[in-house]
């Protein structure tokens, strides 16, 4: 339980729900009901039902053997990539609807940077023919159009934050003004292991089906559920907390968290929070944050447009902290490097996002034993513009 | 010294009116001359800003104040040596009102002491929990002889008002609809049903309503249920436009009352 949040929403020093009074009720009907309702059986077999026939779970565990050969260790690609809309986010949004129809809401909010989060949760609106409004920074929709294009065709609509640096920082603002705005009838999904407490946890357990399979699928293949490492790049850190869940009270099993070191992590333009972040208080909890001294958040910069997020999440802070979790980081070049070698060596084109994971194979030292699962949390499709930018393949 | 927020709720009871600027708008060095044009105007309390980046309870006006006065070099350090000037010829009680971070950085014992030596009389920290200023500020703020203000709104349990009202000395902010700042115009039936609920609860503490006050007619409406009004938004769009502070601070106010 060392590692659970506590009952007053806090990982150690980390997390509670640091939110104006106009959010106190919205906030505190979740937290009274998330955990009652997530439990009942009626939620957990339509949840698991959706996540079968249309998420396509569970998602294969797959031996990289060339990548392994390099490696010179047992690399195993967990494959979110291969989720319905491409990524892991819809694990988060299915299970985050169902509460949400059981809450009574009729309509639905999210923030979207990159537009994955946006585009897996105007997907569940459009399965269950709910009203959907995503929010996202108007330098964002300049930037990922498919993804902005995908979401209107789902039909959702998509409104431009044009507040601040006009990128998923102000789209969290702008959603959580819009849930102020409408309490009652709306529900804020949102996309990360961030937000007020009960936030970093729900979307924790509804992405805890990532390592549950992991360790099904290696009892299967090697009989033991036990990797010796577990590999996930961290933005907010959605996909990490998945894939650790289930092995973080297992000491045993090295758990690595790969950060967006973007142009160098002293270069000024990087989004690892762990290395420049200090305590702070942004979107509602208790994390780390990169801010200035005078305690105004930094807006961060990575290449892949789903970890320029300036802080993580509160579980994540604590893991660090603890020293339960390594942390390392990847720079753009690395990222690219990495996605550009996965591609050629065994056929995945990743996410750029997903490329931090695997450039971090190069700075752990292996054993030949050991057993590798990296965390391939989305497909590269939506960043083919950045590959092509990028050039060099 | 007695508090200057209990002392003016002590002493009046209708027609409070208190103004919101954020520190370091429209210009740096504006924060005092602002102060002496609200004082002289007749204001009976000054909300003072801390700019924050991040401001998610804030209507568009207000952003871009905050980040006006950030771009003009505000900051929590400057402010508090500002309002130390303002309390050479400021007498009115002020409230440093802000979002939590920058007030966490600047070191939580070292905040409230520095701004007790300045001249605030208190804190409106909206997204610092009750639960958490019960168990690690109460007793410091108090031991400085401050008082810090709560906010409620028309979706806040009686339950949870009693606990606001129990941990407050001086008034308490009642938001009037469930908005952030700015964004109405107006009271419908339900807000004025609210007003009328709170007016009926017999709290301790006066209560002062503001999010929607912007002219005569809105601040005489809330004055007929609580003990005052607070106005924000309204007065950020007069700063923006204005050219001339004093005059235009004063013609304002005259304009409200």
């Amino acid at each position: 339980m060392k590692y659970q949040v506590n009952e007053k929403g806090f990982y150690g020093q980390f997390g509670g729900a640091y939110i104006p009074e106009m959010l106190y009720p919205n906030i505190e009907e979740l937290r009274l009901q998330y955990l009652q309702i997530i439990n009942e059986p009626s939620f957990q077999s339509e949840f698991d039902q959706l996540l079968k026939d249309y998420v396509g779970r569970p998602t294969p565990l797959f031996l990289a053997k060339r990548l392994s050969k390099k490696y010179k260790a047992n690399i195993y690609l967990k494959r979110e990539d291969l989720c319905h809309t491409g990524a892991h986010k819809i694990n988060n949004t299915i299970g985050q609807i169902l509460v949400a129809k059981k809450l009574g809401k009729q309509k639905i909010i999210a923030e979207t940077g990159a537009g994955q989060h946006g585009v897996a949760t105007a997907t569940v609106c459009a399965l269950m023919g709910m009203e959907c409004i995503v929010y996202m920074g108007q330098l964002d929709i300049e930037r990922q159009r498919p993804n902005v294009e995908r979401m209107r065709i789902l039909g959702a609509k998509v409104v431009p934050a044009t507040s601040g640096n006009m990128t998923l920082k102000d789209a969290t603002n702008e959603a959580m003004r819009h849930w102020i705005n409408h309490p009652t009838d709306t529900h804020y999904i949102i996309g990360s292991v961030v937000g007020p407490h009960p936030y970093p946890d729900m979307v924790s357990r509804f992405q805890s089906v990532i390592s549950e399979e992991i360790k099904s699928q290696l009892i299967h293949e090697l009989g033991n559920p036990f990797p010796d490492y577990v590999i996930a790049c961290v933005g907010g850190g959605s996909n990490a907390a998945g894939a650790f869940y289930h092995f973080l009270n297992d000491e045993h099993v090295n758990l690595v968290a790969v950060e967006a070191a973007g142009k160098g992590v002293d270069s000024g333009e990087s989004a690892a929070t762990t290395a420049l972040g200090k305590v702070g208080i942004l979107h509602g909890s208790k994390s780390l944050l990169m801010q200035t001294a005078d305690g105004q958040v930094v807006e961060p910069y990575s290449i892949s447009a789903g970890l320029d997020y300036p802080g993580i999440g509160p579980l994540h802070a604590h893991l660090f902290e603890t020293g339960r979790v390594q942390f390392l980081s990847a720079t753009d070049d690395e990222a690219m490097n990495a996605g550009i070698e996965l591609s050629r060596m065994e056929g995945i084109i990743p996410a750029i996002e997903s490329a931090h994971a695997v450039a971090a194979l190069s700075q752990l030292s292996l054993n030949e034993d050991d057993v590798v699962v990296i965390n391939l949390s989305g497909r590269g499709d939506k960043d083919l513009e950045t590959y092509i930018r990028w050039g060099k393949y | 010294m007695k508090n200057r927020v209990v002392s003016l709720f002590e002493k009046k009871k209708k027609n409070i009116l208190s103004v919101f600027y954020t520190a370091g708008f429209p210009s740096l060095n504006a924060t005092k001359e602002i102060a002496e044009a609200l004082q002289q105007g007749g204001v009976d309390m000054i909300e003072l800003g801390i700019p924050f980046s991040d401001p998610v309870a804030d209507g568009p006006t207000i952003q871009a104040s905050n980040k006006i006065a950030l771009d003009n070099g505000m900051t929590v350090t400057l402010l508090l040596e500002q309002l130390k000037q303002i309390r050479k010829t400021v007498s009115v009680p002020i409230l440093l009102m802000g979002y939590l971070n920058p007030v966490l950085q600047y070191g939580i014992e070292r905040f409230v002491k520095d701004a007790a030596a300045a001249g605030a009389d208190g804190f409106i920290l909206p997204d610092l929990p009750l639960d958490e200023y019960l168990d690690s500020w109460q007793s410091l703020v108090e031991q400085h002889g401050l008082v810090t203000t709560f906010l409620i709104s028309p979706t806040t349990s009686e339950e949870r008002i009693r606990k606001v009202d129990a941990a407050t000395k001086g008034f308490i902010y009642a938001v009037s609809s469930s908005s952030t700042t700015g964004t109405r115009t107006g009271f419908d039936e339900d807000q004025v049903a609210y007003f009328k609920r709170l007016q009926s609860m017999q709290l301790k503490n006066s209560f002062l309503i503001g999010f929607g006050v912007s002219n005569r007619e809105t601040y005489q409406t809330v004055c007929e249920y609580a003990n005052g009004a607070i106005i924000g938004s309204a007065f950020i769009k007069l700063l923006q436009s204005s050219t001339n502070h004093q005059q235009d601070i004063q013609t304002f106010i005259s304009q409200l009352k």
